[in-house]
């Protein structure tokens, strides 16, 4: 397992959001973590990213990284698009996609950039405009691309369909599953749409106010009425 | 009409110490959104170190660079040990630092360098040159601010340092997230910010005279350039330096006379932020609450 997590409570404040949950992610596939608004999905992804407090073990190929800086949890190869694309909206695209390569040293950079313009042809575009003045679907797009940019080995996800139109978010999908395949990245993906979800994941769990609730894999949880009824609203 | 353009250069010169001073107050308030009281007095502590290395014998470019170098260190020591283990306290909290800080390091300067008027040298050659238009050390101290600004924007604008500073001081959260050490990256401001405002002090202690409260009527100019351009702007601060500067000399020429020049700093700065507070090149943020 790429990333394992035991017993992972975490939250803001005086109580926690997760209530000791377990879940793995395996190498080079989708792991898809569903559950409704308020459910603990991006509390998640940012206890994985130690941007908040938490409680538990959560390892990366057998290295705990719990209690570890952002930073550093970055640096060993965790890249996070989170919950509101985080863009630079000061700076411009080719400054957004520069900040995404910049712990790196390597001379793949450039190559990098070129696969990137093959993957998202508008961010070739729109290099040199601030980053501000992009659509919701480029800004998520930048943020897919400069988080590929850190050569992750774990890509977390947090919701690249949020507000964009249908169009936009099969393309992004379509990317997702061209990356998967193409550059041994292991993705941890939140979303709301769990129809679009289970398309794409290989295993997934279900998250209900701070708990996992079912877990498997993902055709399964496709196939399973009551699941799909009760939780999933489809 | 030469005494006019002769005003205009002169306050073009103490503008580029004015601007000097607004852009070190405007990398920290970009990073921080707290105005560093302590800018000046910070400034004045480093010249007294240059003058210090000029009398112990060290050519003057040398004790320059040399101070420009501490000053940074300096800078970066008190970002880690003062400020941060306050970063996340209230905006009082950081007032109260600061006010500190400005106490702390006045008191310091005149007990280490005692508290007497003293005279600071120029490295340039002071006659009057262009047929009295400007002065040796005006020209040289323009050139020098020029410099010094040129540099810090090309820092900024094309090293991969440089771009990491400005993302973490845009956008934390996401600059962690691309491996970006948010915490050293003030630091560094912080010390850059030092370093700035140690040449402002060099340059234009040999006009004023140094003592311990050299700065404090250039930090109020610095901060009303800063303001008038954009607080959250750093070219709109320098240029906000520069036209302060102008204001100054020709107002208190031309209009209230040197005694009352300190109160034009404040009708900008009210000037400013009654009529536009954004400043002219800044940013009008608006929220939704």
């Amino acid at each position: 397992m790429l990333l394992d997590v035991r017993g992972l409570k975490a939250g803001y404040g005086p109580t926690w959001v997760l209530q000791g949950i377990d879940f793995a992610v395996a190498e080079g596939g989708v792991t898809a973590l569903l559950g409704a608004n308020g459910a603990g999905k991006t509390t998640t992804l940012r206890a994985v990213c130690g941007m908040i407090r938490t409680e538990g073990t959560i390892n990366l190929a057998g290295r705990a990284i719990n209690g570890r800086a952002t930073e550093d949890i970055v640096r060993l190869g965790v890249a996070h698009v989170p919950d509101g694309r985080g863009t630079f909206m000061e700076l411009t695209v080719e400054e957004n996609m520069k900040l995404g390569a910049i712990t790196r040293h390597d001379k793949g950079v450039a190559a990098d950039f070129e696969r990137m313009f093959e993957l998202f042809p508008r961010l070739k575009q729109r290099f040199r405009q601030q980053a501000g003045t992009l659509s919701g679907g480029e800004q998520q797009m930048l943020a897919i691309a400069r988080a590929l940019l850190l050569r992750p080995r774990l890509l977390l996800m947090d919701e690249p369909s949020f507000g964009l139109a249908p169009l936009i978010v099969q393309e992004i999908f379509g990317i997702m599953a061209r990356v998967r395949d193409e550059q041994k990245v292991s993705i941890l993906l939140v979303e709301q749409n769990a129809n679009l979800a289970l398309e794409i994941a290989d295993h997934a769990y279900l998250l209900e106010t701070g708990r996992i609730v079912v877990s498997g894999p993902a055709a399964d949880i496709r196939q399973d009425e009551s699941v799909r009824r009760s939780y999933l609203g489809y | 009409m030469n005494g006019f353009l002769h005003q205009v250069i002169a306050g073009i010169a103490t503008g580029g110490i004015y601007a000097s001073v607004a852009l070190a107050l405007v990398m920290i308030y970009q990073a921080t959104h707290h105005v560093n009281f302590a800018q000046g007095e910070m400034a004045t502590f480093s010249t007294y170190i240059a003058l210090t290395l000029v009398n112990a014998g060290w050519p003057f470019w040398l004790a320059f660079l040399a101070t420009v170098a501490i000053s940074f260190c300096l800078g970066v020591m008190i970002e880690r040990v003062l400020m941060r283990p306050v970063a996340n306290a209230s905006v009082l909290t950081h007032v109260g630092v600061f006010i500190g800080l400005v106490l702390v390091v006045s008191n310091l300067t005149g007990w280490v360098f005692d508290y007497t008027v003293k005279p600071f040298p120029t490295p340039f050659h002071d006659g009057p040159l262009l047929g009295g238009l400007i002065s040796g050390h005006e020209l040289g101290s323009t050139a020098v601010t020029l410099v010094v600004l040129g540099l810090v924007f090309l820092f900024f604008r094309y090293t991969r340092l440089g771009l990491a500073m400005r993302a973490a001081a845009y956008n934390p959260a996401s600059a962690r997230l691309v491996g970006v050490r948010v915490g050293w990256m003030l630091a560094l401001g912080w010390g850059l910010a030092a370093a700035i405002g140690a040449i402002a002090g060099i340059m234009v202690a040999p006009v004023v005279f140094l003592e311990p409260n050299m700065m404090l009527g250039i930090l109020l100019y610095a901060f009303a350039g800063a303001l008038l351009g954009g607080i959250d702007n750093p070219g709109g601060a320098v240029i906000g330096g520069f036209a302060v500067g102008v204001i100054e000399n020709l107002g208190g020429t031309y209009i209230v006379g040197t005694e009352l020049k300190l109160t034009l700093a404040l009708v900008i700065i009210i000037g400013v932020l009654l009529v536009r507070p954004a400043g002219l090149f800044g940013r009008v943020v608006l929220s939704r609450v």
